[in-house]
């Protein structure tokens, strides 16, 4: 027991300060003072008379809350979104761990997302309203082509890179084809996966918000333009505030999942 | 080694693994293994030395059943081996541990896999763990143990599913010196316990001719065995007289002087 009892007196050695200025909370305040400070400052100087200063964009904020067009806003914005990225998890996590399971499936597959990666996706856009008109189905498909590319392609590489003496390990201890995948390919890679998930979901709210913006101008994209197009910058800037609040919640909802399931405090760099 | 003394050895212990004619050229066209013949026998500890690159790795993964041969067989207890079997546990130069799984999940792996129940292989796991000298590392992740404590995991998993032969790649290669020659006396004292068949690859000649039964010289790549070496030290002494023993000493000279022709 002396090597973990160490530890954990080393960790007990430092104060109680310390160890509120070292919370991961705190280092997150703390930036996310500054970064409104300078915003603050930066559109009272003004660069830009269509910069407004935080303070006013807050109580613009505050408005749009208040008067319930966020509200509204975000749930049309949310559909798309919704049903877009649960698709990209679902498909291209199984996809991209199909792909990196079955050598044929990757020649199949692969080069299509490598494309997707690369390729301007604005430009994809009118052909996408071409095809399937200016409703939801073409908006869905913005944030999937904005969202599975990274999620496949990670899921591909976690799973290609399995360690292969953990794999000589479940063989010579006779894991079925199953236990390896499930016991041994999936845990050693789900840190990869998960990378590739907070990097899709941030690409999937740029897709919602580039499909509102482009297609038509429907919810939080409709705030943008429609205020841009008046020039209340404020509430344009609350609105692009809301969805990036938003975005950011979400990635650190699935850090959470992803510390529940897989621990990866405990692995820590071995 | 005469005939005579062969035949002595034979009978005394039946061979565990037989090694016969195996070949492998790898994919690229490297020949690792030339028809090479060999048997290990039961409750001893075997030896493999040679120079880097002989095809000594290769040799153990295809008795594991982990690489096929090119031709050739390899017969385990009097079964031709075609894959992975119950009777065959590995031990890894770079242990192999999962890092998300604490010590007592990382043991009991190979009973999980078989479909052992939970307490059932914990209570086992726990076992080897303590017989290791591991005994409150239970809950401990990989990454909060020394290597060498590490190896002491995954010789634990390797015991935890009784198996009658240990195949052993360079186990002590990624452990400092003191710890190595702890492991070693552990080790004798394992051999002494368990009466299992331990197959062991290494590169220092000191350590073959300390801890093995049977010491298999092998040639430069493509492999053929060179020479067999029965150390004849008498064990259950002081490890510190046997290191200066002159059988001992005269025995690594010995393989000293057959594995220096290999340099280049
Ligand atoms: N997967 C592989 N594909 C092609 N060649 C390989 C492969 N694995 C090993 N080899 C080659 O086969 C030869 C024998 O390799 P092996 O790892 O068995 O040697 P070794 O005796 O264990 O060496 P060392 O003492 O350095 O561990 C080497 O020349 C190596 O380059
Ligand atoms: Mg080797």
């Amino acid at each position: 027991m002396t090597l973990i009892a160490e530890t954990k007196a080393y960790a007990h050695r430092g104060s109680a300060w310390g160890d509120i200025l070292r919370h991961p909370a705190t280092l997150w305040l703390i930036s996310a003072v500054i970064v409104a400070g300078a915003w603050e400052i930066a559109g009272r100087w003004p660069i830009s008379p269509a910069f407004p200063p935080f303070s006013d964009t807050m109580s613009a904020l505050a408005g749009l809350i208040a008067d319930g067009t966020l509200g509204k806003a975000l749930i049309i914005t949310l559909k798309p979104l919704a049903i877009g990225l649960i698709a990209s998890v679902v498909m291209g996590v199984g996809l991209g761990v199909l792909m990196g399971l079955n050598r044929f499936a990757e020649w199949l597959g692969s080069p299509i997302f490598v494309i997707a990666q690369s390729a301007p996706l604005a430009a994809l856009i009118p052909i996408l309203t071409f095809a399937y008109g200016i409703g939801l189905t073409a908006k869905i498909l913005t944030v999937c082509i904005m969202a599975m590319p990274v999620i496949v392609l990670n899921s591909l590489n976690a799973v290609r890179h399995t360690p292969a003496t953990l794999l000589d390990m479940g063989h010579s201890f006779l894991a079925t084809r199953r236990q390896i995948i499930f016991k041994i390919i999936l845990p050693a890679a789900s840190p990869v996966i998960f990378a590739g998930l907070r990097l899709g979901c941030a690409a999937g709210f740029i897709g919602v918000i580039l499909a509102e913006l482009l297609i038509t101008p429907t919810g939080i994209g409709d705030i943008i333009t429609y205020n841009q197009s008046v020039a209340e910058y404020e509430k344009m800037y609350a609105a692009i505030f809301a969805i990036m609040a938003l975005s950011v919640l979400l990635i650190s909802l699935l850090e959470m999942i992803e510390t529940a399931l897989f621990h990866p405090e405990k692995r820590a760099q071995s | 080694m005469s005939p005579a003394a062969a035949r002595k050895i034979e009978a005394r212990h039946r061979p565990m693994v037989e090694v016969r004619h195996l070949s492998k050229i790898y994919a690229g066209g490297v020949e690792a293994l030339n028809a090479i013949s060999v048997d290990f026998p039961e409750g001893q500890l075997t030896s493999l030395l040679g120079p880097s690159g002989c095809g000594k790795t290769t040799l153990l993964k295809i008795i594991a059943g982990l690489i096929p041969a090119t031709s050739g067989e390899v017969m385990v207890d009097g079964r031709p081996v075609t894959g992975p079997g119950p009777e065959r546990a590995f031990v890894f130069q770079d242990f192999a541990l999962m890092p998300w799984a604490n010590v007592l999940r990382n043991v009991a792996f190979g009973l999980e896999l078989k479909g052992v129940a939970q307490s059932e292989r914990e209570a086992v796991a726990e076992k080897h763990i303590a017989s290791v000298g591991l005994g409150g590392f239970e809950h401990a992740f990989p990454h909060e143990l020394s290597g060498g404590m590490r190896q002491r995991v995954g010789l634990a998993r390797a015991l935890a599913v009784n198996a009658k032969v240990l195949l052993m790649d360079e186990p002590f290669s990624a452990v400092d010196e003191q710890t190595r020659r702890k492991f070693q006396e552990d080790l004798l004292e394992l051999i002494a316990r368990e009466h299992k068949t331990f197959l062991f690859v290494t590169h220092s000649i000191e350590e073959a001719v300390y801890v093995s039964d049977r010491i298999v010289i092998l040639s430069k790549r493509p492999s053929q065995v060179s020479a067999i070496v029965e150390p004849e030290i008498g064990r259950g002494r002081d490890p510190d007289q046997i290191r200066r023993d002159s059988a001992y000493l005269d025995t690594v000279e010995t393989i000293w002087q057959s594995l220096k022709r290999y340099l280049d």
